[in-house]
């Protein structure tokens, strides 16, 4: 027996003990009728092979571990930017539970949406009822200002019509007849996550400016000076928002966030459950008809977005998650330019400081080979940046990247002469990872939580950004835009770094010389 | 201080009302069956459970093939489970269950990988099953060593009428009898992940024990097999589980399904008795067992020494003396620890009050291990509970404890802000809502990362981690100093 009440062993240490151990074993060779050993190391070492990657690159139907999440989790997320506003999922209950539980383990925060819980019965008839019924308790209930309604596959299957169902609840009393209920529908067999964000950010957008599907008149845009921004789907959005409205107040303009989730998952803990907290209000929705220009962090993330707005009279600037010094540098100036506002001395001051923490430090990244993988804007802004750092982002893979995104990546790499034997890889996933990794090792490896297992497979150190983070506590609530961000993201692989160094020298009178106390 | 059993229960009364007055009529007159206060001497909590959630609220529960693949099929470790449908259910569902397992991963085993066939626009209007037998293939030439193939119906597959009962069948054929599951656990069937569990259940019925055959011939039988049913290993609980059941002498030929490989599931029949952890999601396949193979089953609770120690002479009841010796001799070796645990944290948690709200077993399993430390019970339910589980909680609580099936995000909270518990057990979902409220909170499915908890060994950890989560200096700064005094 190894338990002891005095030093509690749990599952970090209790199962290497040696009853344990033997457990294992004799499990193993009387029950489970495992392979040999032998053949799995056979096979291990076959599956590092080119031939193993040339039969893994030929894979037309099977994904393994794809960097991509469906449509509707993309829905919650921007709904949930608005006060006061419930996503209102219209399909089976499981997937909300689902949508719930992943952003409570990345931002380890409750996450507040329903579903209107569509069983057989709404399979053969439809889900009717089930909208009128659920709207009505919703609206009871969570007593919210706003219902966003997207759709999960199911519903979408069936052919379920969200702008007449939702009529008909309100014909039938479950709402008022005024009361908000933007709508999108979501599939998830189609796109991605960032999809899933641009079709419900377009359906607020269009219920508040286009008659709120033909209840009132469509408002009348009368151009003002403001300046709307659209995150895009974000891990960071916390740390990154406040950074945004920080930068925004510095240049002293008037701005909308549309979509603003940074305070509803970053709540305080005093005694008092927020289930709204922040968020865009829905006067300033409307509203944002009027400014000047919508600037997007993430132009794969605002695909239809951008061009409605655009349609509406306003300029648009899509930009690709800025990291670093030049992404940075761009946004600054597409405000000035779009405000007529200078660069504030202080904003100048913070670039001058990343550019010496730079300088301090590139020494160590510099021709350090990188492999990416995350959405297509994170991927290009990061990989801008390692550019920048005198780093090559060697394999930049995007399981929802398409062609657009692969030629930009193109002309990044060729923009550079550190992106000379980079190479992107659009709709692949993290088992086509693997296999890179594999035939054609890197230093280290950028992206989410499901990377640990690349890294322990092919020894490649990990430094976790991207989303889902689930595995690290509190990443989302530094920023990684502006130069702020861009000394984090700096930080976090630079730390990586030297952890590595360290592992690799640390072993007294054998590899210690280089065990330094300065770097 | 304290309510008499009376003034708890006309407590409760008050506070159901008052949950319920939110609520359009019809909604409250749903919900109100599903909440009420446990009377001694019923035989159920009365409660209706197992029925359709409420649309439009925060229920907790998941679906059908959360119960199949998340739960059941998912911690078979040497077969693939590919999610049939769109991307999303798998990657939700991608090792955050925390079924431990050993072996190589990507290579021998595969459970914490996500296989999908990521279902686009034209699979759903051309249909799957092309796809489905191009995986397959991939599979096999990717995966050589896998032993096994399930394929994991998401919603869209049922409602577009693919025939992935053909598609396996043929590939089964194929590749010369390589086991190759077809399993209809689309998300929209039922009301709860429970359906899930039955149909995985069905589907190894179907599809592994009618087709084994006798592929291991090599297997000898011994008086003292015995297969560990319904454990599915979070942090390890079904190894913390076993080791006791070898050490009273029996031999455990099979784990269903934590760290559960095709082999064992095979072996089971040969079992001379199934013991039964979570009823709720393998009953099912115990009875079947029973029925075809003569195969008894018996139910057990390995959460806190008093339970163990009486599902350990539950089980050894089933066999002949020296396995009776034995068990009370693990009973009395790991006497000492379990006392030693007990005097350093029952002193801590005396007298405190939890509210719990999970899934398939824990609403009744770990009140024992509450009480051993002292704890009291005060609050319970069920997310996909059905009657019989009702039944059986009766054995658990005692009179005057308020009961909530398929309880609303709602009414969790309001029912905590009035009863004040000293500690709520929950998922993911609710952690951080009860967390903010100042009250402090342990995940009771994924043991909070931490774990095992069933077993001795297991108690020793649930004791620490409730201390831990009680006696937590964050919950004396949740309000500032300047607002205390007011």
């Amino acid at each position: 027996m190894s338990q002891n009440a005095e030093k509690v062993l749990d599952h970090f240490n209790l199962f290497r003990e040696p009853e344990y151990v033997n457990l294992f074993e004799n499990k193993r060779k009387e029950f489970e009728f495992m392979p040999p050993d032998q053949q799995v190391e056979e096979v291990r070492e076959w599956a590092k092979t080119e031939e193993y990657q040339a039969k893994n690159f030929a894979r037309e139907a099977l994904v393994v571990n794809p960097a991509k999440a469906c449509q509707p989790l993309g829905a919650v997320f921007a709904a949930v930017g608005f006060e006061g506003t419930i996503p209102f999922v219209h399909g089976s209950q499981g997937c909300v539970a689902y949508y719930r539980s992943h952003f409570s383990r990345h931002f380890k925060e409750p996450t507040s949406c329903v579903s209107s819980s569509m069983t057989e019965d709404a399979a053969v008839f439809g889900g009717l009822n089930n909208m009128i019924d659920g709207l009505a308790n919703t609206y009871n209930m969570y007593k919210p200002k706003m219902i966003a309604v997207s759709t999960t596959c199911m519903a979408e299957v069936i052919g379920d019509d969200l702008n007449a169902f939702i009529k008909t609840s309100k014909e039938k009393g479950s709402i008022p007849a005024e009361y908000d209920v933007p709508f999108a529908h979501t599939p998830a067999f189609v796109g991605s996550h960032i999809t899933g964000y641009d079709n419900v950010m377009k359906g607020i957008l269009q219920h508040f400016w286009d008659g709120k599907s033909g209840t009132v008149e469509p408002l009348v845009r009368q151009p003002n000076d403001s300046i709307n921004f659209l995150g895009g789907f974000d891990g960071y959005t916390v740390g990154n928002l406040r950074e945004i409205k920080r930068i925004f107040g510095l240049f002293g303009i008037d701005y909308t966030i549309i979509g603003d989730n940074s305070d509803v998952w970053d709540t305080p803990t005093d005694g008092e459950f927020r289930m709204y907290d922040g968020g865009t209000t829905l006067e300033q929705a409307a509203d944002s008809l009027h400014a000047k220009a919508t600037i997007s962090m993430q132009e794969f993330c605002t695909e239809k977005t951008l061009p409605f707005i655009a349609e509406h009279g306003q300029e648009v600037v899509a930009l690709n998650h800025p990291i670093g010094v030049r992404g940075t540098d761009k946004f600054l100036m597409e405000i000035s330019r779009l405000t007529g506002k200078a660069i504030p001395a202080e904003l100048e001051k913070e670039r001058g400081r990343l550019v010496d923490a730079i300088a301090d430090s590139t020494a160590h990244i510099h021709g350090q080979k990188f492999a990416i993988y995350g959405d297509p804007d994170l991927c290009y802004g990061l990989a801008e940046f390692l550019l920048e750092l005198g780093a090559e982002p060697t394999h930049v893979l995007a399981t929802n990247g398409g062609k657009a995104w692969e030629k930009k990546m193109q002309e990044l790499f060729d923009s550079s002469p550190f992106g000379k034997n980079c190479k992107v890889y659009p709709g692949k996933d993290l088992w086509h990872m693997r296999s890179l990794l594999f035939t054609d090792p890197v230093d280290f490896l950028i992206g989410n939580t499901y990377g640990k297992y690349l890294e322990r497979d092919t020894g490649t150190p990990l430094i976790r950004i991207g989303f889902p983070i689930f595995d690290r506590h509190h990443k989302h609530r530094y920023p990684v835009w502006g130069y702020q961000g861009g000394l984090n993201v700096l930080v976090w692989i630079l730390d990586r770094m030297f952890d590595a160094i360290d592992a690799n020298t640390n072993i007294p009178a054998k590899t210690d010389y280089s065990f330094d106390i300065i770097r | 201080m304290s309510l008499t059993v009376e003034q708890v229960k006309q407590r409760n009364k008050d506070l159901i009302k008052e949950v319920l007055e939110v609520y359009p009529d019809k909604t409250a007159k749903r919900r109100a069956k599903h909440l009420g206060t446990f009377e001694e001497g019923k035989p159920d909590c009365g409660v209706k459970s197992n029925i359709k959630s409420v649309p439009g609220v925060m229920t907790i529960r998941g679906c059908a093939y959360a119960g199949s693949k998340g739960v059941v099929w998912g911690p078979i470790k040497d077969m693939i489970h590919i999610s049939h449908g769109p991307v999303g259910c798998g990657q939700y569902s991608w090792a955050s269950r925390r079924n431990y397992y050993i072996g190589t991963t990507g290579i021998d085993t595969f459970v914490t990988m996500q296989f999908t066939s990521d279902f686009q626009e034209k699979d759903i209007v051309f249909g799957g099953d092309k796809k489905l037998e191009k995986i397959i293939d991939e599979i096999q030439e990717l995966f050589p060593l896998n032993h096994g193939i399930t394929v994991q119906s998401e919603c869209p597959i049922g409602l577009i009428g693919d025939d992935i009962e053909a598609v396996s069948k043929k590939k089964n054929k194929e590749y010369n009898g390589h086991t190759i599951v077809p399993v209809r656990c689309e998300g929209f069937r039922g009301v709860s992940q429970s359906l899930g569990h039955h149909i995985a259940n069905d589907a190894v019925r179907d599809w592994i024990f009618d087709k084994a055959g006798d592929k291991h011939p090599e297997f000898q039988t011994t008086p003292y097999d015995v297969a560990i049913i319904g454990d599915y290993n979070i942090g390890g609980d079904a190894w913390s589980s076993r080791i006791l059941l070898e050490e009273m002498g029996l031999r455990v030929i099979a784990q269903w399904s934590g760290d559960g490989s095709l082999a064992e599931l095979e072996n089971t029949p040969k079992a001379k008795l199934n013991v039964l952890h979570c009823y709720r999601s393998m009953n099912y396949i115990s009875r079947h067992l029973e029925e075809k193979y003569g195969v008894p089953w018996v139910e057990y609770n390995f959460f806190g020494p008093t339970k163990i120690a009486e599902s350990l002479r539950k089980i050894a009841s089933f066999f002949d003396d020296s396995i009776k010796e034995k068990a009370e001799a693990v009973i009395a070796k790991y006497q000492p620890l379990m006392q030693a645990v007990i005097d350093k944290y029952r002193p801590r948690l005396e007298g405190k009050k939890v509210m719990l709200y999970v899934g398939g077993l824990r609403p009744r399993h770990v009140i024992g291990a509450y009480e051993d430390l002292g704890m009291e019970i005060v609050g319970t339910g069920y997310e996909f509970g059905h009657n019989d589980d009702y039944q059986r909680t009766t054995h658990y609580v005692k009179d005057g404890t308020l009961i909530y099936d398929d309880v609303t995000g709602y009414e969790f909270e309001k029912f905590v802000e009035s009863v004040q518990p000293d500690l709520v057990g929950s998922g993911i979902k609710e952690k951080y809502v009860f967390q903010k409220m100042g009250v402090p909170f342990r995940q009771m499915h994924s043991w909070d990362y931490s774990g095992p908890y069933h077993g001795y060994d297991g108690f020793a950890i649930f004791a620490r981690d409730m201390d831990m989560a009680i006696n937590n200096p964050v919950w004396g700064l949740t309000k500032a100093p300047w607002k205390s005094a007011a």
